[in-house]
């Protein structure tokens, strides 16, 4: 298996919403089963740059964006790209659970579904599968009919990361994802994502300093729309280069 | 002191307001419920008579189709058989409603999620507009083009359920539209980008989630149109040709309990069995209206509870 080669490769990433320039020129790569984490203080552009990765920006009106993002290679906003199928293979968990008003077995299939498997078997399957990896199974398999939003927000969030392995994405982003949990869902969720790291990319948002030093390999820390360090995790937090850095980890500003 | 004791004892005046007040909305509460009331008795008074004065059977009334509230029938019994009526209200209300679906369905995916500016610019004033017509300025356009069209396309007269079905479906498509666009709208916006982000295409979120999350809300407003078209009357006695006889096709003239009750009200005595009878269709009416009623409230619980 190779580790550590290079899936995601942005340069220069500039985001205009509408003439407010929210990302002022953005280098970033992103590793294969490594997990990266973004911080910095609200309002620096983390969502914004993560939405610009799976084209989530093209749904907002009057955005602008420059720059190259290359994912294995292929230049995402060229042309001829299909967003569908980017977004096939780059998905997404927002900071909000969002599970569809379904049932739980209807969620983890919608993906499944949508890409026109109708094979009862193999569906079913997958939804145990996914449902197994997002260390939510023994909480719902008993209740796969019910709807999805009758369980509890740690158990919506895990059943939407489900829903979202299902369709064996390869680089998954998440934005703040337990920022809206309790502290054990959050653990659940921060062990489930470094058990299955190594098949994927994954770039997570948060707020929380200890789940950044906890799960992620590099770290990226942003101010207003700028870069301003990137490297191993236990570097960034434990000798930063930048004194914006350290002061931001010291909860000096944020 | 004296005057401390005297002004904590009375009421203060915003008391007295706050007392006029509920006291006046008591008033017009209670003159409601009471003419609520008295309609609803008023109604059950005289549509019952057919039944327990007339001693015409309710089997009779609701199945056959023999009406001549007038003459005794061979049996010797009177002819008030509402077969017809309850079968062609029933088929233009069907009818209606199943024209009008798939275009309000339509119209509403495209002001809501397809073009919502320009959808909402062009499209809400048409649908206000159509709201605001009188019924019967509907009828005389259903008597003018629909009737003659049919007549040339089918044969026959024209008149009937088909003219009839037509013209509500014209009159309940901006109930149903305008209904469906608040469920739509309710939809919440979470529910897309969770399907996009899942690779889903923008045809494959309507109508796998949205239409889906929605769908409690799009039944509430068929049968809001259904109720609306059910209770029309001027328009449709318009069209439908007014002959109290079973329709035969879709193009036969007959009569609902509507058009049935506005054209012949005039022409009974009050407190006689043609009288009586026109109140039994009546009561039929207000009990439908009830039931429709009941299944707004039935299908909104469990959109209520999906949330
Ligand atoms: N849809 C939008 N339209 C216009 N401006 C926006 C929009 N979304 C974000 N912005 C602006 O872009 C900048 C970056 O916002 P962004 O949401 O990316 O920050 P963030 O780092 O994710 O903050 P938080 O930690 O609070 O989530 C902010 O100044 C914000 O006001
Ligand atoms: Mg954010």
């Amino acid at each position: 298996m190779t580790t550590n080669e290079t899936v995601i490769t942005t340069k220069d990433v500039r985001l205009y919403y509408g003439e407010h320039e929210a990302l002022h020129g953005i280098n970033l790569d992103f590793q294969k089963s490594q997990i990266t984490a973004l911080i910095g203080p609200s309002g620096c552009g983390k969502s914004t740059y993560l939405r610009c990765l799976n084209r989530m920006n093209d749904l907002i009106h009057d955005v602008t964006i420059t720059g190259s993002f290359k994912i294995d290679g292929h230049d995402i906003y060229r042309p001829q790209q299909d967003v569908v199928s980017l977004r096939k293979k780059v998905g997404m968990v927002f900071q909000q659970p969002n599970p569809f008003p379904f049932s739980v077995y209807d969620n983890v299939a919608y993906g499944l579904r949508v890409q026109g498997i109708k094979d009862k078997k193999i569906i079913s399957q997958k939804v145990e599968e996914s449902l197994k990896q997002a260390a939510v199974w023994d909480e719902v398999k008993d209740d796969l009919t019910k709807n999805a939003l009758s369980f509890s927000g740690g158990q919506q969030q895990r059943i939407c990361i489900a829903r979202l392995l299902a369709v064996k994405p390869d680089v998954i982003l998440l934005d703040e994802p337990t920022s809206a949990l309790d502290p054990i869902s959050s653990a659940k969720i921060e062990e489930m994502l470094l058990q299955i790291k190594d098949q994927y990319t994954i770039i997570i948002v948060t707020h929380s300093m200890q789940q950044a030093s906890r799960i992620s390999d590099k770290t990226a820390f942003m101010l207003n729309g700028d870069l301003v360090e990137y490297g191993d995790t236990k570097k960034i937090f434990l000798n930063p280069e930048q004194e914006a850095t350290s002061d931001y980890l010291n909860g000096k500003f944020g | 002191m004296n005057k401390m004791q005297q002004r904590l004892l009375h009421p203060s005046k915003a008391t007295r307001q706050d007392r006029f007040g509920k006291t006046i909305s008591l008033i017009c509460i209670g003159f409601i419920m009471i003419l609520t009331v008295s309609i609803i008795g008023f109604i059950a008074i005289h549509g019952l008579a057919t039944f327990f004065e007339n001693h015409v059977s309710v089997m009779q009334f609701i199945f056959s189709s023999n009406w001549n509230p007038g003459q005794l029938g061979k049996n010797g019994q009177p002819q008030v058989g509402a077969f017809a009526m309850i079968v062609a209200s029933f088929a233009v209300t069907l009818l209606a409603a199943i024209l009008a679906t798939p275009f309000a369905i339509a119209v509403a995916l495209y002001m809501t999620e397809l073009a919502p500016k320009r959808g909402a610019k062009m499209l809400q004033p048409v649908i206000e507009l159509l709201v605001g017509i009188p019924s019967v300025v509907y009828g005389f356009i259903g008597l003018v083009v629909i009737v003659p069209a049919i007549r040339s396309v089918f044969g026959g007269t024209g008149f009937g359920i088909l003219a009839g079905s037509i013209v509500l479906f014209v009159m309940i498509l901006p109930t149903i539209t305008s209904l469906t666009i608040d469920s739509l709208q309710q939809v919440p916006d979470h529910y897309r980008k969770a399907s996009l982000a899942l690779g889903a295409t923008k045809w494959q979120t309507i109508y796998k989630v949205i239409l889906r999350a929605a769908l409690p809300g799009i039944l509430t407003a068929i049968v809001f149109g259904m109720a609306r078209a059910f209770g029309e009357a001027l328009a449709v006695q318009m069209v439908i040709g007014n002959a109290a006889l079973t329709p035969t096709s879709l193009t036969s003239p007959t009569a609902t309990l509507t058009s049935q009750l506005t054209s012949q009200m005039g022409d009974t005595i009050m407190g006689t069995l043609p009288n009586n009878a026109l109140w039994s269709l009546a009561l039929v009416l207000l009990i439908m209206s009830v039931i429709f009623n009941l299944l707004i409230k039935v299908v909104g619980k469990r959109g209520e509870m999906k949330k």
